[in-house]
């Protein structure tokens, strides 16, 4: 009897691989966690008789460092700014020149010429944004704009604060903050960053990633955060307020990459093409709320969207995205973010 | 169970306070669980204020095809784990408990062990560029990785407690079947693996949530189109985490509990 | 000859096991060792040169700030934490574990199975969602906080997640079964008329606990630490949500080391580190088996 249910549930596991049939056409996207509208892939697997697999990364080197191993079997990546650039420079991204595609001409132009691919030789922006500080505003009605909130905190505040924990993001607030340059490898600098940092971590509560339900919770009350997290968290309190430091703040923006051992390259490059649809690329910034970089999407989404503080930042406001920096740099940084995770 | 009837005067095997401990540690064991199966009822958007019941979070969770497929995938991936890592598990506890020792057994026995011994992400790393190295010399990217992964870092988990049976099982009714002239197989059949049983299935159902649970070795080693639950649920902790969740995990108990029962029903039968 | 005969036998029924492990678990782990003497590449992997830079960066460090070279300071208080936090939680199991194990050992056959049954179910949901549930529990608006609040104990929330407490109550809950099991499959093999022999000669209970019941399930306590303490020690995703990130054990080191870092060979290094130390830890449980067999 024992026997005998063990053996018919291995045949019916082994059934269930051989069931799962593949359609004419595939395509394996690999893209953060919670980030790709379930519509938009099932938008593309219909226009193009495509069976799209999508997996989850949480970080842009959790990315890397699968790519780098190969063998993956992955054909899209969606990887930030400098990301983009560090994949180039290793030969890791095919050249699929999307700036000879149909719908390039629907591009943003100040989305063409960007640092990390110049001319658009290699990828598509997926969404971009900022990253800032969120304040809630019940707790502290002091000034949100500048990332004293975070470095140098209010009472208020006080063992309220979680910080994401990306190493370059929160470094480069820190260098934002002091006025320092970035990349910077400064050692007398540094040193101001690194014991700025490690008191400042005195009256932080939490480093994580998760922060949309925390914050609207108020379970935590402010904290380095991206702005379309900061909007979800708006949406269902309205006490939410997204900063936009003085000091100075990165942008970021991430892209749609064809890897260079990419199987289904065809696929990949319609998809490339697909993204840039204004439609399309509405529903993008539906799902994850974030804005893209194709003209043409607001008219696709909700007015209350375009208009919101988290995308639209203050007239004259100035954003900078921050290039890699070189590798000893790179270490520099890693050796300050290990001391302040001790 | 002649210290049975005893009892009644005096209980042998009573030690005062350890039932307390043991209802506390239930208890400490349930609520969490309890709280989890509740939220999941919850009507609000998020997880830490009730609003009223609601079924919307088992609706959006069952018409949720990244979550159906990685449900899928979890059970497939550990039930092939188990049965495999059981079988292995149960061939090597016989070869390595009652017998002469013979050259090799300790080493053999140390190598069934290394997975305990060596932390989820070492080996995770580990197998990262080491499949990535057969990937590229066989241009196979099947689910074959995933599972000898799962199923190689099941066996320990399925190996302790078959052999902790083993050790404590007396021989003479092995001897005693022998004398009568049965097998080693007969022996083993009719004799060693009835009474093995409950340390057979006290591994399976390790073996099985091992895999289920594991996070960090999948997270390296699963290519496209092979995430699991656990794959599925760390990328939500980057960006936002709903009563989905709950729904998704209750559902998940749900099956396992069914699982578990159907096993336990089974292996009370003759 | 038979002696060979023998040895052929029990290697063909060890072959599925050891040769799933080597290829997919033990094997794989040379590579890593090989790793940790290799020079680092830029931007993650590793360049096929010799160097000795990983472990030298894994126990000291020369200061970024003036160049003096000292002991890896945040190295080593990443590996104290892990230890203490593991140690605490391996305890911990095994105070709440052998009673609860003791227990249902000694429930009437019957209901024992469904007692078993009862602990692993826990265990049935997904390690991540334990650590949500947990979460949930502890934190400032969870039930424990607005249960005492509502009965006017407290007036502020006790601050419990993200802190050393919050791994550690974290670790005890979801390894906590891999302790219960092994010690409930060694005491359900006692032989209770030892016991019994032990109060005929007047022992009193906490010392016919100590002195036949403990070295009776001996066995099963050292297979239950193990299987706590080892993931405990290598823990990824309980520091990671409960300790909100803030704090490092060593598993998130090295993942960091593999991530963002993009030092592999340091992350080998460390690796291998902890790995010596989880040996150390289980050379000193097997002297101890070994001794207590002789006695036996």
């Amino acid at each position: 009897m024992f026997r005998k249910t063990l053996v018919s549930l291995a045949a019916s596991l082994a059934f269930g691989y051989t069931a799962t049939a593949q359609a004419a056409g595939e395509l394996n996207i690999y893209n953060w966690g919670n980030y790709t509208n379930p519509a938009l892939i099932e938008k593309f697997e219909k226009a193009h008789d495509v069976t799209v697999t999508l997996s989850d990364y949480d970080s842009n080197d959790t990315m890397l460092a699968k790519i780098k191993a190969g063998g993956h079997g992955y054909d899209i990546v969606v990887p930030s700014d400098y990301m983009v650039s560090i994949m180039i420079g290793e030969g890791l991204l095919m050249e699929t020149k999307p700036n000879e595609m149909d719908n390039f001409s629907n591009m943003l132009p100040n989305f063409v010429d960007v640092y990390f691919d110049e001319g658009r030789n290699y990828s598509v922006p997926w969404q971009w944004g900022t990253t800032g500080v969120t304040v809630n505003t019940k707790t502290y009605s002091g000034d949100v704009d500048t990332w004293s909130v975070i470095f140098d905190p209010p009472e208020e505040l006080k063992g309220k604060i979680n910080v994401v924990p990306e190493m370059n993001d929160v470094i480069n607030a820190a260098l934002h903050y002091k006025g320092f340059p970035h990349c910077n490898s400064d050692k007398a600098q540094l040193k101001e960053i690194n014991d700025m940092l490690l008191s400042a971590k005195e009256h932080w509560l939490s480093m994580e990633y998760g922060n949309v339900e925390r914050f609207s919770n108020e379970d935590i009350h402010a904290g380095v955060n991206w702005n379309g997290a900061s909007m979800r968290s708006r949406l269902q309190n309205d006490a939410i307020r997204y900063g936009y430091p003085k000091e100075g703040i990165s942008t970021w923006a991430d892209n749609v990459v064809v890897l260079a051992d990419a199987k289904n390259t065809d696929n990949a490059k319609l998809f490339q093409n697909f993204i840039m649809d204004p439609e399309n690329a509405a529903m993008i910034s539906e799902f994850a709320k974030y804005a893209n970089g194709i003209s043409g999407s607001l008219a696709f989404l909700d007015p209350e969207f375009a208009n919101a503080p988290e995308v639209v930042p203050p007239a004259h406001y100035e954003t900078v995205f921050v290039p890699p920096c070189p590798q000893e740099v790179n270490e520099l940084y890693t050796r300050i973010w290990t001391n302040l995770l001790k | 169970m002649a210290e049975l009837s005893r009892a009644k005067s005096f209980d042998v095997r009573r030690q005062p306070g350890f039932t307390a401990v043991a209802i506390l540690c239930f208890f400490m064991l349930y609520a969490p669980m309890v709280a989890l199966v509740l939220y999941s009822f919850n009507a609000g958007q998020s997880i830490g204020t009730w609003e009223g019941f609601s079924w919307r979070w088992y609706e959006s969770a069952i018409n949720n095809r990244e979550i159906q497929q990685a449900t899928i995938r979890s059970l497939q991936v550990a039930g092939v784990a188990t049965l495999v890592s059981t079988i292995a598990a149960t061939m090597a506890a016989l070869a390595t408990t009652r017998t002469r020792p013979y050259r090799g057994m300790t080493f053999a026995f140390a190598l069934i062990n290394q997975p305990l011994m060596v932390p989820e992400i070492v080996t995770a790393v580990a197998l990262l560029i080491f499949f990535a190295i057969i990937k590229g010399a066989t241009g196979y990217t099947g689910m074959g990785y995933l599972l000898a992964a799962h199923a190689a870092f099941c066996i320990p988990f399925a190996y302790l407690p078959i052999r902790a049976r083993l050790e404590d099982m007396d021989l003479t009714l092995e001897q005693a079947a022998a004398d009568l002239y049965a097998t080693p197989w007969q022996a083993f059949r009719r004799v060693t693996l009835p009474r093995l049983l409950p340390g057979i299935l006290a591994g399976a159902m390790l073996a099985f949530v091992i895999s289920l649970d594991d996070v960090v070795i999948t997270l390296f080693v699963a290519g496209p189109g092979q995430e699991t639950l656990p794959l599925y649920v760390i990328g939500q902790l980057r960006r936002i985490v709903t009563p989905e969740m709950n729904a998704v995990s209750t559902l998940f108990l749900l099956v396992s509990a069914i699982l578990v029962t159907v096993f336990f029903l089974l292996s009370r039968r003759k | 000859m038979i002696e060979l005969k023998h040895g052929r036998r029990q290697w063909a029924l060890l072959s599925p096991a050891v040769g799933l492990i080597t290829f997919a678990a033990a094997g794989p782990l040379i590579i890593v060792l090989i790793y940790s003497v290799l020079q680092k590449g830029d931007y993650a992997g590793v360049i096929w040169n010799f160097s000795a830079d990983a472990w030298f960066n894994v126990f000291l460090e020369r200061d970024i700030f003036d160049d003096t070279v000292s002991i890896a300071d945040a190295h080593l208080s990443i590996f104290m934490r892990s230890l203490k936090l593991a140690i605490t939680a391996t305890v911990m199991a095994f105070l709440v574990g052998f009673p609860t194990a003791y227990f249902i050992a000694t429930r009437p056959a019957r209901s024992r199975n469904i007692w078993l049954f009862l602990i692993t179910i826990p265990f049935w949901t997904n390690l991540l969602i334990r650590t949500f549930a947990i979460m949930e529990i502890i934190r400032n608006e969870g039930v424990i906080n607005t249960l005492l609040m509502a009965s006017g104990i407290i007036e502020q929330p006790i601050q419990m997640l993200y802190t050393d407490f919050a791994i550690t109550l974290g670790l005890l809950y979801v390894y906590l079964p891999l302790m219960v099991l092994p010690l409930y499959a060694s005491i359900e093999k006692i032989d209770f008329r030892l016991v019994e022999a032990a109060y005929d000669l007047y022992g009193t209970r906490w010392k016919v606990l100590r002195r036949i019941v403990l070295p009776l399930v001996k066995p099963g306590i050292i297979a239950g630490s193990i299987l706590v303490f080892i993931p405990a020690l290598g823990a990824y995703v309980t520091p990671r949500v409960l300790g909100g990130g803030k704090n490092l054990m060593l598993g998130n080191l090295i993942e960091f080391q593999f991530g963002q870092g993009r030092n592999w060979p340091l992350g080998s290094a460390l690796s291998i580190t902890l790995l010596v130390l989880v040996m150390f830890a289980l050379l000193f449980y097997v002297r101890n088996t070994t001794r207590s067999h002789a006695h036996g």
